[in-house]
């Protein structure tokens, strides 16, 4: 196997795990809002930036197998 | 990889145009709008509270009427206690009055009546006293020649002549 | 979502207002206008001819298609007609190349490349050799007539001046930037126009937005005392990174993928970084070298991790709106490439159905990037100057 081969692997399982965390939030944010609709919007706006966290490790992720 | 390798003509050019754009905007574009948003809600704030005054002074000058209208009834109703209370005590002074004054004048008239009384019966007095020595006189004359007859005469003149 | 509890809100305060039509007719006439503007360029620039490509017969190659799509390039280029035919015709808009070279200021227009980026053709200007390898300029050394590659198509006995190009990017960033200046300012002055401060046309239209930025991104992340400050910083930057990565969602633009290139996304994120770094205070400094409230140890430990927090800040930021628009941009044209990589017609149903939808969800995203690089810029502003409260 090429190491780009290796590093487009490495890129993937980085998405994998931004996949399951951005997951977690959306559920639970959902719940929140299914739960307190009048806070649909503040918990709307935390959750994205909290998305913004999760998927910027994975970008560094995808990043490294780029400059491999 | 030559994708994340920044390429310096664009950096050169994105900072100069962001800057740019920066300024321009920020002199030309954001700050009257920024501050006609704020001044538009600096005006709504103001003239909600101008109106929460104006319903605050409505209130006040309600309740002002009310007081006002309670007291001018309250003081209706005293001025009408003390008309009553006057009219009453005028009467009770007159009727008192009245009855002093009835009282003096039959107490006049009971003491001048008393005193005419009085002078009539001094008069009468003197009158009989005059009537019986001019009787007294006569008799004296006619019986004093009748020794019996004498006494007999000053017995029945004495029995008459008796005063109450 | 975002996008969708966006709109309605405009709506909602539009309908409000009892303006609903007048804004209608300036979104129109905005839409005239920019529609107009861009053909008039296409059609003012010259029709660029010629250029032969190497062998027609060779096979598709999706990779490099797409990586020129995403890249940036010296001329912009509309469309190629008559192609692999005789008369192959390229329409493109040639920009200057600006180049400063050992003997001064070197410019040409991109044109003189005719299309060239393997490095065939050879310019010479200011008594050097100029080549396009790969849409980047090499300046062959003294006495080479052609370039040569290596194995990766790196040339070997060539070097690269420095650049000043008027290329395809920073042309696109400066229509970007008229834009936004001409929507900006008509807003701007509809203000000083009405005496009451009523908005009406496109002021109607800018103004929730305007306020967007105000209440939800600068006051719950600044503070209420302090946002004042950063306001023009978060708005410009906010209205430049959505617009430019809505102009990379146009077609006819080709592509031009300025938010989807590091550099671009680079200097803004510094400029986050520079701002962050001179508000900082007394407690936002101290929280990074002596964390309070934690034993002497792990102050210790925490501070190299803090220091690295600095800077991995603002390259999250970078790296985040750089990935998110290219990767959009090379799941749309890989799903098109998927009908030559076929070379069948029946698969252009499939591939046009994903690519349009990927493209309504980055719709989406060129709102929610723009807002998240605004957030996080904003968040780091407040963090910067949180006052102690502890």
């Amino acid at each position: 196997m090429t190491i780009t081969g290796i590093a487009a692997i490495g890129a993937g399982l980085a998405a994998i795990g931004a996949g399951v965390g951005i997951g977690k939030i959306g559920g639970s944010a959902m719940e929140a809002m299914a739960r307190q609709p009048e806070m649909h919007g503040k918990i709307q706006s935390s959750a994205l930036i909290l998305a913004a966290f999760v998927e910027a490790v994975a970008l560094f992720g995808v990043v490294a197998a780029l400059i491999v | 990889m030559d994708l994340i390798k920044p390429g310096f003509g664009l950096v050169f050019w994105t900072i100069i145009t962001f800057l740019i754009l920066l300024f321009l905007l920020r002199k030309f574009a954001w700050k009257p709008i920024l501050g006609a948003v704020s001044e538009r809600e600096e005006g709504i704030k103001e003239a909600l509270a101008s109106a929460e005054n104006a319903r605050k002074e409505m209130e006040n000058l309600q309740a002002d009427n009310e007081r006002i209208l309670q007291e001018a009834r309250a003081e209706r109703e005293a001025m009408l206690k003390d008309a009553r209370e006057i009219r009453e005590q005028t009467i009770a002074k007159a009727e008192t009055e009245a009855q002093e004054k009835a009282s003096k004048i039959i107490e006049k008239a009971q003491a001048a009546i008393e005193s005419e009384k009085k002078a009539a019966m001094a008069e009468l007095k003197s009158h009989v006293a005059g009537l019986s020595l001019d009787i007294a006189e006569k008799v004296v004359r006619n019986e004093l020649s009748n020794k019996d007859k004498q006494l007999k005469l000053v017995e029945d003149m004495l029995g008459e002549a008796t005063l109450k | 979502m975002f996008v969708n509890s966006f709109n309605v809100r405009t709506f909602a305060a539009n309908l409000k207002e009892g303006i609903l039509k007048p804004q209608r007719m300036t979104l129109s006439t905005l839409k005239r206008t920019v529609f107009t503007v861009l053909f008039l360029s296409v059609f003012s620039f010259g029709f660029a001819k010629d250029a032969k490509e190497g062998g027609d017969d060779e096979k598709f190659d999706a990779k490099s298609m797409i990586m020129h799509h995403v890249k940036d390039a010296y001329g912009m280029h509309i469309i190629t007609l008559n192609e692999g035919k005789e008369d192959e015709k390229h329409i493109t808009i040639p920009l200057p190349v600006i180049l400063w070279t050992d003997n001064g200021l070197t410019t040409f227009m991109s044109s003189e490349f005719h299309h060239d980026y393997h490095g065939h053709e050879i310019v010479e200007k200011n008594g050097g050799k100029f080549v396009n390898v790969h849409e980047k300029i090499y300046q062959l050394n003294a006495g080479e007539t052609a370039v040569k590659l290596d194995e990766e198509g790196h040339p070997t006995n060539a070097e690269m001046p420095l650049d000043f190009s008027i290329t395809r990017n920073v042309f696109m960033m400066w229509i970007s930037v008229a834009v936004l200046l001409l929507i900006f300012f008509t807003a701007a002055r509809r203000y000083k126009k009405s005496s009451d401060n009523v908005p009406s046309g496109i002021a109607s239209f800018v103004e929730p937005l305007v306020v967007f930025v105000r209440d939800e991104i600068a006051k719950p992340m600044i503070g209420e005392h302090k946002y004042k400050k950063y306001m023009p910083y978060l708005l410009t930057v906010f209205f430049f990174i959505w617009i430019n990565n809505i102009f990379g969602l146009i077609p006819i633009l080709n592509g031009a993928n300025l938010s989807g290139n590091i550099a671009f996304t680079m200097v803004l994120a510094i400029f986050t970084f520079i701002i962050t770094t001179f508000s900082g205070n007394k407690n936002y400094w101290k929280h990074i070298f002596w964390m309070p409230g934690v034993p002497v140890p792990m102050k210790i430990f925490l501070a190299p991790i803090e220091i690295i927090g600095i800077f991995t800040k603002p390259i999250s930021l970078m790296i985040r709106l750089f990935a998110n628009i290219t990767a959009g941009h090379i799941i749309i044209l890989a799903l098109m490439s998927l009908i030559f990589i076929f070379k069948s017609v029946a698969v252009a149903p499939v591939s046009v159905a994903f690519s349009l939808f990927i493209g309504i969800i980055e719709i989406v995203v060129t709102a929610i990037q723009a807002y998240i690089f605004t957030v996080l810029s904003a968040l780091y502003f407040g963090m910067a100057t949180e006052e102690a409260h502890h």
